[in-house]
């Protein structure tokens, strides 16, 4: 029962009944105001949203995952994991982090669903295997597909958290054994908002469920279902290195001078020039700092296809399906090469072949020379 | 030897439009295809200076988003001139839509490609612009100039302010994303590579065999062409030429000295 009443509560009050005080909250409603990139004078509005509307339940599936989108989520600065988890959102169902097990967990999730239906959001992390009839991910004796059908039936929208529940991760990557898909490859009718990251930044899902509760609606995606504040720019647009890149000055290798002064790590392979994502921006644990800073390029832990685009630290990545070797440039080179030598080998056959003609031509000029009027 | 010397009159085939075409094409190629792979892969110019005084990468990338823009805005004037200008430039030249099309393509491919012997000889085989199969391969290569085109502007497209280059933001989307657009982007360079060798060849080649100003054609504008391929009515032709001069026109193609 205490369960039930507690999911009624609005968002304030289940922040104030765990024993935060107003200023925690009003604190906790400014950032996540600026980190859904809306103007100053949102946070009022923001506020009023919390106070006085219900918490917005949540259900969270697991699939073939590593856990490591909850562990960021849960590792999340800004609010305190206790925040999020348990009162920002109303997390009815999340088989990793809830006290229950087995079928009280089950249970509990049925009469959430069904309670909720069609105002919760689903929250999926890790691909769904769709191989063999999907016995590769079975929870509670259900296949992943089965049971992803089944919670995305009532749901008001549809979160994948995570690169593999947005493009399938390292499971579907090449040769994908299990065949994994994303997602949006099983459900079609519903809204599905992708927040890839390998792991994702923790406050986007905060911020895409307080956007929800704020403007009753999903925020903007792009092209490819991101939501826009989150992934609108490369992260290489936002790196605190960039200067560098422009200037041409370079780190050509790890352990050299140039990577100590934290030169751009373009040419060790960094994915930053093609990656969206917001870590130029908000950072990692509580923005200390991001891959790049650490002077780590860049994997573009957030782009589909990523696993198959290696080898992480060289520019040119490998052609899929044409050998570990195979570059564009080594395959270009090749192309080249035969265009040339077959120029070369047709001009030595035209001299061969085309001899008469040629011959001919001489002839004829020979004599025309010989019979200049000068 | 049975020695046959022809006459050969002058024809004016490509416009100044279209050599104008052609060689801004060329230089812009140049251009993209250097900057383009310092891109790809910087050299390494580790010069001991702060980022603050130093610029060049951003140049580089400047230069080869104005060469592009440049080759992008030629290659829109050569779609009008397919239109607006000469027989030669016509669109009709580069679609192999016709039964002669293609009746072209294999008799360039049986004599000039496999070097084979010609038993026709034929004089309307020898084509005056473009031979089929040469005007088939410019038309392939116009689509992958496009293609070059819209993946590099999609590439730009969310650091640029103008709605041009964001209009074409879908290219990545449908590419799976920057990694692979800008890798298509990356290989279609080899093959624009591949295309001029081949094509620089081939120019020489008919220039070598047939003697008749293949190559030098693109700066002059003229190819010489057997006099027999030409009507003979020189009253017309006369009173055109008188016309022309009287309207003040350009020069005529009057010459007639060739023998």
């Amino acid at each position: 029962m205490k369960k039930i009443l507690q999911r009624d509560e609005t968002f304030y009050e289940s922040i104030i009944n765990k024993g935060y005080s107003r200023r925690d909250f009003l604190k906790f409603a400014t950032y996540m105001t600026a980190f859904m990139g809306l103007e100053h004078s949102m946070v009022g509005q923001l506020v009023k949203t919390m106070e006085t509307k219900k918490r917005i339940p949540v259900i969270w599936e697991h699939f073939q995952e590593c856990t490591g989108c909850s562990e960021s989520f849960i590792k999340s600065d800004h609010p305190l994991v206790a925040d999020v988890i348990l009162d920002t959102i109303s997390l009815d169902y999340t088989d990793t982090l809830m006290a229950a097990a087995g079928h009280n967990a089950e249970g509990a999730k049925q009469a959430s669903m069904k309670e909720n239906y069609g105002k919760y959001i689903l929250v999926v992390e890790g691909a769904i295997p769709t191989k063999d009839g999907g016995v590769y991910c079975t929870i509670a004796g259900r296949t992943a597909v089965e049971i992803l059908k089944e919670s995305a039936a009532g749901a008001a929208a549809i979160l994948a958290f995570g690169s593999c529940s947005a493009w399938g991760g390292v499971q579907a990557a090449s040769p994908n054994p299990t065949g994994s898909v994303p997602v949006d490859a099983i459900i079609k009718d519903k809204p599905i908002i992708k927040v890839p990251g390998c792991p994702p930044i923790s406050e986007v899902m905060t911020g895409v469920v307080l956007h929800y509760a704020l403007f009753g609606s999903i925020p903007e995606l792009d092209s490819e279902g991101r939501p826009k504040q989150f992934y609108g720019k490369r992260v290489h647009d936002s790196c605190y290195r960039r200067p560098y890149f422009d200037a041409g000055l370079y780190a050509e290798s790890f352990d050299s001078e140039e990577a100590k002064k934290g030169y751009c790590l373009y040419k060790l392979g960094c994915r930053g020039p093609v990656t969206y994502n917001s870590c130029g921006t908000t950072g990692w644990n509580n923005g200390v700092s991001f891959p790049i800073k650490s002077g780590y390029p860049c994997i573009g832990c957030s782009e589909n296809n990523f696993w198959d685009n290696g080898p992480f630290y060289e520019r040119l990545e490998n052609i899929p399906g044409m050998g570990i070797e195979a570059t564009a440039d080594k395959i270009g080179k090749i192309v080249l090469g035969a265009a040339a030598g077959g120029a070369a080998i047709h001009a030595v056959a035209t001299n061969i072949f085309k001899k008469k003609e040629i011959d001919e031509n001489i002839a004829m000029g020979e004599i025309n020379e010989q019979n200049l009027n000068e | 030897m049975k020695t046959v010397t022809y006459n050969y009159k002058r024809v004016y085939v490509w416009e100044l439009a279209v050599r104008f075409f052609h060689w801004l094409t060329v230089l812009s190629l140049i251009v993209l295809v250097i900057t383009g792979f310092i891109i790809a892969n910087p050299p390494a110019l580790n010069i001991n200076v702060e980022a603050t005084n130093s610029f060049w990468f951003g140049y580089v990338r400047l230069i080869h988003f104005s060469a592009a823009y440049i080759l992008i805005a030629n290659l829109l004037f050569r779609i009008y001139w397919a239109f607006a200008g000469n027989q030669f430039a016509n669109w009709r030249n580069f679609i192999p839509y016709t039964k002669k099309h293609w009746q072209n393509i294999a008799h360039v491919l049986k004599v000039d490609i496999l070097l084979m012997k010609d038993k026709n000889q034929k004089l309307s085989n020898i084509s005056i612009g473009h031979n089929s199969l040469a005007a088939f391969s410019y038309f392939l290569m116009t689509l992958l100039f496009f293609l070059q085109a819209i993946t590099g502007l999609s590439l730009l497209a969310d650091t640029s302010g103008w709605w041009f280059p964001k209009m074409f933001h879908w290219v990545a989307t449908l590419f799976g994303g920057d990694i692979t657009t800008r890798y298509v982007h990356h290989i279609l360079t080899w093959l624009f590579m591949a295309f001029v060798v081949i094509h620089v060849y081939l120019v020489l080649y008919h220039d070598y065999i047939e003697a008749r100003g293949e190559a030098s054609a693109m700066v002059s504008g003229f190819k010489f062409v057997r006099a027999e391929r030409i009507k003979q009515n020189i009253k017309n032709f006369v009173d055109k030429v008188k016309d022309q001069m009287n309207k003040g026109s350009e020069n005529a193609n009057i010459e007639n000295e060739d023998e």
